[in-house]
Formats: structure tokens, sequence, C-alpha cells
């Protein structure tokens, strides 16, 4: 790579004093309400949004003038950067906010613990046991089946792999990690149509869809903390004389555990919230239903958009669910990171 | 394993090292055996998706253009007729979710990168990460309630300012005429596309931005370089084949999203370019999702054929992409 | 408990590549045998034949005979796990096992194979062993602590204590010191004088003086070039290697004129 030269910036003019961004960002707010003023009255995003632009024309024109045009540059790139992280956080915070703010209208214990049999119109009863009981068939079956699946092929892909067997699996897995949701939820209708008939409905058709959904996310994060274990703990544990398969159950897999559980909890937190082939494959239902092998089931992301399309009070009980799901979902995640925070060995990593 | 090529020992020696089977052999066989199933396992579930997905899809692929009059939500179309502008209605929404989140994400990468001050990237690069871990299904909720009113303010001045206004009287109908509330259009749906696969492309082009090495960024900043002039002429340099192949995972994730554009969006099966126009566009797999509940028949084998259409261009734009990864670390000498 | 190590003609493959070529040596029983030489002549290539560790390299492999005591190493039906039981190895880098205590590092090689020890026995062993490894006096008060909490040295004689609670023949050591301080240098040699009484010794060192000062005999590697096969050019009791060299470029590489 060449690095060409740039002119040696030999500071001719003064440097900005440090509070002149902050004067400026005052400046530009103030203007962009008076702005406002003179057409239809200031919103709080109108100001933000307009105060924003003008900060980034008025923080560049000063520099041009005080400092030059190379540092008018450094500075309008440093803003357009700085802009580009708040923007990403705007829908994160605002999503959490409306989520809390509606979801908490109706979400209450009774909402926890009761389904929706007998529940209709503008009814403000009821709730999301039936769907919570089914998203946990449901993830716990994907999770049955990704996770071993998941783990072996990541033990495979660092332990024995070679050569293009190896290879393909990597290059697929990464692909399959690609393939969209609604197509994994095809897949399981077709497959449980042609071996049982149209007929079929299962907790256990959507747990299939999930799994595939699930198992490239597993094989990924494991491998990847299969690696992070230094060759030298292999290397000792086979000095002692222990076979590759007690090294790799004792130590490599001992040793990544945290790692892997990690992985494993950001797995379910990802398909947890699948919807579409959910939509597909285990349709919705009113009342609890025990049985993963037979009937349809309810769960909570489809409750949630089902709830949302019907409308009225019905849309009070989908907000409740998306807080219900966005507490699981985070709750899973915030497990992982302390779980791999305070149980990761020292020295590895 | 290793082959050990050796003559044959001497059978006088006394065996002071245990010879025959060891009890680790077998579990040695089994565990492998296992591991390696497992890796096949995956490579068949690969292969099943595409084979269940096309016997499926092939009464509709091989029907004759007529049998599909039946199927009510296809509007009397044949099956190419109406899987064109669900393509169309797909591959716009990408696009406009990529132009989108492509310079957020290098800014956004670039800030957690060579911003932001070292100890603090972790934990915002894991705020960005959370945006990941939000279910789709909340994201049509969001786009619905809070960001439609939020951008139809935007919406209702660029399709009546004065420049748009001048064009359609002079030149013709423009990408942003005709705007009606609430904004169910392709450009919302697109932009909640946006921040879905924000977190997607982040993630990979932070990666890259980090590896920069060192060398060449002091190089740049010891002759005298601002920041920026470092960063372009070291950082973007270097990063620029994890860029693209960010974009091609992020593109990946946007074909085949169902539930924001579900719900965010007024579906049509038009081929246009009215971006503030709602009921024009649909995509592939938001179509799917309306219409498989109540579904038979021939539409069931038509909505599957259209979801192999999905799986074959997520497919392909996948292995694209990681094939860019692939030829990105072997030449750069990075990982 | 001490074994003698017969290397007849040994040859080490990467794949297609000749990494060691030629080895005859006799390692003596309870004596400690130091192989020095540049770096990559192949010294840890060949360490590590003698417990067959290069098998987990894929691709590596040995021609010739390494015989223990009237035991062919690669006899037909020999597992490598036996060899690797029999004949323990400590690393450059001290490796204790970061999820384990002191305790269970010590009794690594019992419990990971499975093998069933009761409490008094184990709490035994660890004595023993940490004994054994000059260790006992510094961490008797924290067995529990996690290995990876000891300094450097300590690590390394950890790992040593390690080595030695499998009751091996033959202790093979690549490089022990070389990334730990002089104080923990000298505390390791000093072990391994205590040990060579025990065991039979074979260690790699970069270290001329550490060879003379712990050694009884001493081989001297060399490679004629890179992508040539690392030979053994001469062997001899250290005294006379140090002294009366019978090969220049062992006169030279000792005396420090290497190029
Ligand atoms: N895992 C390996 N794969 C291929 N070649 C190797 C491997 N390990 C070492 N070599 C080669 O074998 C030769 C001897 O290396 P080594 O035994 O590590 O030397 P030394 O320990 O004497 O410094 C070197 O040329 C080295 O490149
Ligand atoms: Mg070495």
């Amino acid at each position: 790579m060449t690095v060409t030269t740039p002119p040696v910036p030999v500071r001719t003019t003064r440097k900005l004093p440090k509070w002149a961004p902050v004067a400026v960002l005052a400046v530009s707010l103030l203007l962009a309400l008076g702005i406002q003023f003179l057409g239809d009255g200031p919103t709080i995003a109108g100001v933000f949004f307009i105060g924003a632009i003008l900060f980034a024309i008025l923080m560049t024109v000063t520099s041009r003038v005080v400092e030059g045009e190379r540092w008018a540059k450094d500075r309008l790139a440093t803003t357009l950067v700085t802009f580009a992280f708040i923007i990403a956080l705007i829908p994160l915070v605002s999503l959490l906010w409306i989520v809390v703010g509606d979801g908490l209208t109706r979400f209450s214990w009774d909402f926890l613990t009761t389904d929706m049999t007998g529940i209709f119109g503008q009814m403000v009863e009821g709730g999301a046991f039936h769907a919570i009981i089914g998203t946990v068939y449901v993830t716990g079956i994907a999770s049955i089946i990704a996770i071993p699946l998941g783990i072996f092929t990541a033990i495979y892909l660092v332990e024995y792999g070679r050569g293009p067997l190896s290879r393909g699996i990597t290059v697929l897995v990464d692909v399959m990690t690609g393939i969209p949701s609604i197509v994994a939820g095809l897949f399981a209708f077709t497959l449980f149509l042609v071996i049982f008939g149209p007929a079929y409905k299962a907790a256990v058709i959507g747990g299939v869809a999930l799994a595939v959904l699930m198992t490239p996310v597993v094989v990924r994060s494991v491998e990847e903390m299969l690696r992070l274990v230094p060759n030298e703990l292999r290397e000792a544990s086979y000095a002692l004389g222990v076979p590759k398969w007690l090294t790799i159950v004792k130590v490599v897999l001992r040793t990544a555990i945290a790692g892997i559980t990690t992985g494993v909890m950001i797995a379910i937190a990802r398909v947890i919230g699948e919807t579409a082939p959910l939509l597909l494959t285990v349709g919705i239902a009113t009342g609890v239903n025990w049985d993963a092998f037979d009937g349809r089931i309810a769960t909570l992301p489809v409750f949630v958009y089902r709830q949302y399309a019907q409308g009225g009070a019905s849309a009070d009980r989908a907000w409740a669910g998306a807080l219900t799901l966005i507490l699981i979902v985070m709750l899973l995640n915030l497990i992982a990171r302390l779980v791999s925070r305070y149980f990761s060995p020292k020295g590895v990593r | 394993m290793a082959v050990a090529e050796s003559p044959p020992s001497d059978p006088e020696a006394p065996p002071k090292v245990r010879v025959g089977r060891t009890p680790g052999r077998l579990g040695n066989r089994v565990f492998q055996g296992i591991s390696t199933a497992s890796g096949i396992f995956i490579l068949i579930i690969l292969a099943a998706v595409a084979i269940f997905l096309l016997v499926r899809a092939w009464p509709a692929l091989i029907a004759a253009p007529s049998a599909f009059e039946d199927v009510g939500f296809m509007l009397g179309r044949d099956l190419w007729s109406w899987v064109w502008p669900l393509l169309f209605g797909t591959a716009i929404s990408s696009v406009i979710a990529l132009v989108v989140a492509v310079p957020l994400s290098i800014g956004i990468g670039l800030f957690i990168s060579h911003y932001a001050p070292r100890r603090l990237a972790q934990g915002l690069g894991y705020l960005i990460d959370l945006l990941a871990a939000i279910p789709s299904v909340i994201f049509g909720l969001w786009g619905i309630q809070w960001l439609q009113p939020l951008v139809s303010p935007l919406f209702t001045w660029l399709s009546t300012n004065g420049a748009t206004a001048w064009l359609e009287e002079n030149v013709g109908p423009t990408i942003f005429t005709g705007y009606q509330a609430p904004a169910r259009n392709i450009l919302t749906a697109g932009l909640v596309l946006a921040i879905m696969i924000l977190p997607i492309i982040t993630a990979t082009v932070r990666e890259v931005f980090l590896q920069t090495p060192r060398l060449h960024e002091e190089a740049s900043l010891a002759l005298g370089a601002t920041r920026w002039e470092m960063i372009r002429q070291a950082v973007l340099p270097f990063g620029r084949s994890g860029v693209i192949s960010a974009t091609m995972l992020g593109l990946g994730r946007a074909l085949g999203e169902t539930m924001a554009v579900l719900m965010v969006l007024s579906p049509g099966y038009l081929i246009n370019f009215y971006l503030l126009q709602p009921g024009q566009h649909q995509s592939i797999a938001a179509n799917i999702a309306s219409h498989f509940p109540e579904a038979s028949g021939l539409g069931v084998d038509a909505l599957i054929a259209s979801g192999l259409i999905l799986f074959i261009m997520t497919f392909g734009v996948n292995l694209i992409a990681r094939w860019i990864i692939s030829r990105r670390a072997e030449f750069s000498g990075a990982n | 408990m001490s074994k003698r190590i017969d290397v007849n003609d040994l040859n080490v493959y990467y794949g297609d590549f000749l990494a060691v070529e030629g080895i005859d040596m006799v390692i003596e029983a309870r004596s400690v045998t130091a192989l020095i030489g540049p770096s990559g002549c192949g010294k840890s290539t060949f360490l590590r034949t003698l417990n067959r560790m290069h098998e987990v390299i894929p691709k590596a492999y040995v021609t010739g005979k390494a015989v223990m005591d009237g035991q062919d190493l690669y006899g037909p039906g020999v597992d490598p796990v036996e060899v690797r039981r029999q004949v323990g190895m400590v690393f450059q880098r001290p490796n204790p096992f970061p999820t384990m205590s002191i305790a269970d590092n010590v009794l690594a090689g019992v419990r990971l194979n499975n093998r069933r020890i009761s409490k008094s026995d184990a709490a035994d062993l660890v004595e023993r062993s940490l004994t054994g490894a000059n260790l006992w006096n510094e961490v008797k008060d924290r067995l529990n602590l996690p290995g990876s909490s000891l300094s450097g040295g300590q690590q390394q004689r950890l790992c040593i204590a390690r080595a030695i609670a499998v009751e091996p023949q033959v202790l093979l050591m690549d490089e022990p010191c070389s990334a730990l301080d002089p104080i923990s240098t000298l505390a390791i040699e000093e072990l391994i004088s205590e040990l060579k009484n025990d065991y039979t010794i074979v260690i790699v060192t970069h270290n001329m003086q550490q060879a003379a000062r712990v050694s009884d005999r001493t081989g001297f590697f060399n490679i004629a070039g890179t992508g040539k096969p690392g030979h053994l050019i001469e062997m001899d009791d250290t005294t006379t290697m140090f002294s009366t060299p019978s090969e220049k470029s062992t006169e030279d590489y000792i005396s420090g004129r290497f190029g």
C-alpha cells in the first residue's frame, strides 16, 4: 500500500477554541427553532433535523475561514461520523421507549398468566400465557436440534476438519446464516407436508424451521470460541497421555464453556423473535397447547403480529407482548454477556 | 491422522509400553464419527431445503399460464408476470435499505474504530449489536407507530416542494410524486430495513477498520495528515473489500426480511419508481407471509416457487459476499 | 523409574518436507541430555518425536526407530497415547489449564483420563508432585486458587509437577526457561538437577551456559541452510563438548562465532 504525502501541515492560522463546536451547536439549534417558527411551528424532530444540517454547514464554514481547508474537511468528517453514530442510536432508543411506554398499558402479572380463551371484541382481558408457553416449546425444540448439531459441527471444523469437506462446510454454514427466515419456514412446512400429509400442524414444525436458522449461528460462535482456546492447552493434555476426544471434552470444551454458553444464548435470542416462519408453520391458537406434536400453537411473535393486526383493544396486548418479547431477548443477551464476563477463565482471550 | 511408518518391532522386547487397544481409541472413533456426521448433516439440511422447495414448486413451474386463473391472490396473472413485480419490489426495497445503511454503517464503523475513545469502543459496539437482537416484528410495530408519523412531514415536503412541482409540470412524474399519508410506502419500508441491516453491516465494517495495520496509520499521521486524511489514505483503502462484502451480507438479509415489509408497506403489484405512493410494491417474502395462511393447491405451489427464487437469490448474494471475504483474507495478510 | 532411549536413523517429515534427517542418538537413563543448536534446525521437531507429539500435526510422520528400553515407540499396535503416558513433556511457555486450580492441574493427568482416585490418594499425589517440583512450600496454602494466579516461574514448575504426577519414565523439556526471568530460571535448573535422580531428562535450550550447567551429555544440531533438513552434528559428554568439541561448527556455535 502506498501512502501519498500530504502537504506538511504548517498552521498559518489559528485553531478554533475547544468550545467552538458547542457554541456553533447552540447557534444552529436556535436558528433551527427560528426557521420553524416561520413555517408551521416547531417540532422537536424538526429542530434537531434542521439544527443538525445547520451545524454541519456552519461548523465547516467557520473552520474553513479560521483554520483552513484541510482542517475544515477534517471537522466535517468528524461531524458526519458522529452524526452517523447518533442516528443509529435514535431507532434503538425510540424503539425501547415506545415499546416500554405502550407495553406497560397492559403488561402485568395477569397478562403473563392468562391466555386468550373466551376473549373477543373490545374485551381488555386476556394475555400471552399460551404464547409464552408456545415460544418456549418451539424455541426449545429448535435448541434441542441446533445446539448439539452446531457444537459438534464446530468441533469437527476446529479439531478434525481438513481438506475440501471442511472448507465446503465452512462456506455453506456461512451461506446458511443468510437463509431468509421465511424460506426456513417454507422448508419446514414442505418437509412435514411430504412426510405427514397436509393436515398435520404442530409446534415441532416451527421448531424445525427455527433450528435451520439457529444451527449456523451456533456453529459460527462455537467455532470462534474453540479457535480461541490456545493450542498449548491441547498439547499439554496430549503430553499427559490424554486421548484426543477426552482432550476435546475436558480441556477444549471446558475452557471455552463460558464463550459457548454466551454464543448459544445469543443464538436463542436471535430465533426467539422470529415471526415469519412461525406464521407459516404453527399458526396461532387462543389457548395453551401442551402437546408439542399435535395441533396449532401460539407463539409470542405471532401473537404480537396478530393482535396488532386486529387493532383496538388488541393493539395494547400486542405492545404488552412486544414488551414481554423484548424483555426475554434483552435478558438472554444480558445473561449471555455476564456469563462471558465472569466465567471466562483467565489466561484465555 | 498422521502416518507412522516404522519397521516391525523387536518381538523379543518386553512390552513396557502397553500394546493394543487403549480405552481412548473407541472414544476417539465415536467422537470423530459424531462430529463429522454433524458437519455432513448440515450439508444435507441445506440440500434438503433446496430439494423440498423445488419439489413443491415444480407443479407451479410447469403449470400452464392459464392454470393460475383460479388462484385469487395472483390476480389472473401467470407465474412469471406475477413474480416479476414482486422481484422488483424486493430489489427496490433492498436497494433503498443499502443506500441508507451502507454510508451510515461506514460512519458508525469509523466512529467506533477511530473516533470514540478506545475504552468506550467495545461498549458502543455492543449498543449497535443490540439493534440486531430486536425481533423483526417489533421493528414492524416501531415502523408503523413511530417512524411513519416522523417521516410524514419530510415526505410531504419532498413531494410538494417547488422543485418537485416544477419537474412534474415540465418533465413528468418524479420518484417523489404523489405522497399520501400515512407513509405506508416502499421508502418507509426501505428505511426500516435499513435500520435492521445496520448492525449486520456495521459489525463487519468495524472489524476491518480495526484491523487496519497501525503501521500504515502511523506512517500517515507522521507525515502530518489530519485524522480524516489518514482515514482516506490508510483505513478506507484497506477496508474496501470488507465494506463490499459487508454490503452483500446486508443485501442478503434485506432481500429476505419479511415482517418489516409486511407490516409497514401497503402492498401493490406494479413496477414503478413512485417511492412515496402506497399500494405500488410488494416483496417476495412479505407476499408469502401474507397469502400463505389462506392459500391452497396451486397457490401454495406458486408461493413456494417464489420462495425458491428468493432462496436462490440470497444464496448467491451470500456466496459472493463470502467469496470476497475469503479472497481478502488470503491476500491482505490481515487475518 | 527411568529409561534409556536409543534412536536409530530417525527422519522426521512435515508432509513432503524433510525437517530432520538421520538422527542416531543414545539418551542415557538417569541423566540430563541437552540439545543445542540454532533456531529452526529441528530440535523441537526431534524432541516431539520422542513422545509422538508430532502426530498432533497433520501430515507429520517419522521413519526410523526410537527404542525405549527395548520397546519400539513406533512399533505396530503401540498407541501414541500410551507412549505419552511414559514420556512426559514440558513446553516453552508455561501452560497450566486455566480452568483448573493448582491442585487440579497437578491431578490433570489422572482426572482428564477419567481415572478414579480417592481423596487421600489425590492429596498425597498433589503433595508429592509439588514437592518434587520444588513448589509445595510456595503454594501449599492456596491449592484451590487457579493455576494462572502463579508467577511465570511458578507456573512452569507447576507444569513440571503436572508432568511428573503421571510418573513418566522420561521428561522432555523444550526450552523450559526461555520465557522466564533469571531467578525462576535458576529455580528450574536446580529442579532439573534433582529430577535426574529419578528421570531421564532431555532438554532443548538456547542458553549455552544452561546446557553446561545442567546437562551430562550435549547434542549439537545444525542445518545447512533454510529448507534443508537438520542433522545431529555431534554428541558427547557436556564437558568434552564445551572444551574440546571434535567438529569445527560445534566450536563456532558454542563460542558464539556462529553466523
Ligand atoms: N508444524 C510444522 N509444519 C511444518 N513445518 C514445521 C512445523 N514445525 C516446524 N517446522 C519446520 O521444521 C523445521 C524445524 O523446526 P523446529 O523443530 O521448530 O526448530 P527448532 O526447535 O530447532 O528451532 C523448521 O524449518 C520449521 O520451519
Ligand atoms: Mg524450538
